[in-house]
């Protein structure tokens, strides 16, 4: 690891005022810690946030929604009660990430912030356009789980963030404190697509930092039918091979309103308006929900060898309707997200 | 700027200079603390033989900077039993043959300590599966786990009723 200067302010604008190009800002250190020790990263200034007041707050807002503070850590938010019950995909999301230990360390910005899990960007060995401009991109090569959507020819890594998933379905707002002031940016428009320039992953300019993050009224709408589904190599423990956060507000049989976002598909948690607006309306079966996946991952193509993750994004996503469509569990399931999930536990594999 | 920072490490006060920003909470205690119980697997957060409670909670020590924790409450696996009386999670892994070469077991303990403390998990099995999930076991030792989870989890239900008689 290469050294850096640390330093732990105590209020936002000590904070900002510190911040100087080369410097990282420091959350529960569960991806910027790991990607130092590869040489992936190498600030010059490591800044830790986790001492800066009032960040670290869940609010229930008088116009309705939530306003979640950047230093919530993934378990606190996870577990909250009132989250679970107005919220539960971004409960069932977080809790399908990680461990119980990374949880309990992981921030809410952070998780926003995460960078991706391509092997090639992690290791400075290896070529990586995202790491260093122009450089090439090993992956082309060698890449099996990259991505199928929004991919360039310079970059087709994948979006890790389980919780952003959900956020992009339910059209999070992203809350900013920078050395310009305050901004807020749409979650629609906060993940950035490679193009040409991979190593501009959001929309947050230099310096700038997340305070918040807030869910607006109508997301509560979606609380009876809501799900998150993970496929993963192992059953938990794992980054998502595809995933999917599907939300229905359904009345009188049919279906009012749908949310679906995909993820780990594309550099940004992919939210699908088609399928969306091909879901209104309609009374919610098998053959309405083949035909939303099918209009999902219509545009999508293969990066490399893996075009059986267009298929496999493709079930996932009418699997994701189908529970949706079944209801949210009363309780969380014992394997959130999970295909095997039971809502009791089971002795299946005791 | 070399940080010092001020612990209170498995119930002790400390005083600690650090001359390196870099240092692990994992490095700090075993090369520099002299607590070498608490394991180095990955060092990358990926396979949980370096849990420790960090003021009650469970988290990675080979993540977590030194240089964040002062002030901070740390346990480790040193810090658990009484004397010779064994903490009742580390009773139950002996009981039920929870570990093979050992080499996973002081994280797998402070990480069964600390799921137990979240209490989320109860005695449902695939919800204990699940809550221990970042631990890996080379051996594979994850049933005999299981079971000393639920049984410490039980036996700390018990301790509860019995505080609130
Ligand atoms: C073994 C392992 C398995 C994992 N599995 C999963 C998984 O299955 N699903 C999943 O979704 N995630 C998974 N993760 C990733 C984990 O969720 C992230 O590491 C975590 O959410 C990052 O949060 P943090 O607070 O620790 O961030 P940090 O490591 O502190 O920071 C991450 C990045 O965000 C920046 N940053 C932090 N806070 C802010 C802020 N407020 N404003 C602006 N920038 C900020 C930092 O500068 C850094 O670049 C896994 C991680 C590990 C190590
Ligand atoms: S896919 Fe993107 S992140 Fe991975 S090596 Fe290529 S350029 Fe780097
Ligand atoms: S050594 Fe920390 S998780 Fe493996
Ligand atoms: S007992 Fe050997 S690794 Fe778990």
């Amino acid at each position: 690891m290469k050294r850096f200067e640390f330093i732990q302010p105590t209020s936002l604008d000590e904070a900002l005022a510190a911040w100087e190009p080369g410097a990282a800002w420091l959350g529960g250190g569960t991806n910027l810690v790991d990607l130092m020790k590869t040489g992936a990263m190498q600030p010059v200034k490591v800044i830790d946030i986790t001492r800066l007041p009032g960040l670290a707050e869940i609010e229930t807002l008088a116009e309705g929604g939530v306003r979640i503070g950047a230093l919530v850590r993934n378990s606190d938010l996870a577990n909250d009660a009132d989250i679970a019950s107005r919220f539960p995909m971004v409960s069932e999301a977080l809790l399908a990430g990680a461990s119980g230990q990374l949880r309990n360390a992981a921030t809410v910005g952070g998780n926003l912030m995460q960078r991706t899990r391509c092997a090639y960007f992690q290791d400075p060995q290896a070529a990586c356009n995202r790491r260093d401009p122009g450089a090439g991109c090993d992956a082309r090569e060698a890449g099996a789980g990259q991505a199928v959507l929004g991919w360039s020819e310079i970059c087709i890594a994948t979006n890790p963030s389980d919780f952003c998933v959900p956020l992009a379905a339910l059209d999070a707002i992203v809350e900013v404190r920078g050395p310009d002031g305050a901004r807020e940016i749409p979650m629609a428009e906060f993940h950035l697509l490679p193009g040409d320039t991979p190593e501009r992953e959001t929309a947050l300019s230099p310096g700038e930092l997340i305070v918040a993050l807030r869910l607006p009224p109508e997301a509560e709408g979606f609380a009876a039918n809501a799900r998150y589904l993970k496929v993963r190599d192992r059953t938990s423990y794992a980054f998502a091979m595809t995933s999917a956060a599907a939300a229905l507000r359904i009345e009188n049989g049919r279906i009012a309103e749908a949310r679906l976002a995909l993820g780990a598909v594309a550099a940004t948690p992919w939210r699908v308006t088609e399928a969306e607006a091909l879901l209104a309306g309609q009374t919610p079966d098998a053959a309405l929900f083949a035909r939303a996946a099918e209009a999902a991952l219509a545009g999508a193509t293969p990066s490399g060898d893996n075009a059986w993750k267009i298929d496999l994004a493709r079930r996932t996503a009418i699997r994701a309707l189908e529970m949706a469509a079944a209801g949210t569990p009363a309780q969380m399931p014992a394997l959130p997200a999970s295909p095997f999930g039971s809502t009791a536990g089971d002795l299946a594999h005791a | 700027m070399s940080p010092s920072i001020s612990l209170t490490l498995n119930g002790a006060k400390r005083d600690v200079a650090l001359d390196d920003p870099r240092v692990t909470l994992l490095d700090l205690l075993r090369e520099r603390l002299a607590l070498p119980g608490t394991k180095k697997g990955c060092d990358r957060g990926q396979c949980g033989a370096c849990t420790v409670l960090v003021n009650g909670r469970r988290v990675n020590s080979c993540l977590t900077l030194a240089a964040t924790l002062d002030g901070a409450e740390i346990t480790t696996i040193e810090g658990l039993a009484a004397g010779d009386d064994l903490h009742p999670v580390q009773a139950a892994f002996i009981e039920n043959d929870a570990f093979q070469c050992g080499y996973c077991t002081p994280g797998q303990i402070m990480s069964a300590v600390g799921l137990i403390a979240e209490d989320r998990a109860g005695e449902d099995l695939e919800r204990i599966r699940e809550g221990m999930s970042g631990n890996i076991c080379r051996c594979a030792a994850y049933h005999g786990i299981t079971l000393a989870v639920r049984q410490a989890t039980r036996g700390s239900a018990g301790i509860k009723k019995d505080d609130a008689a």
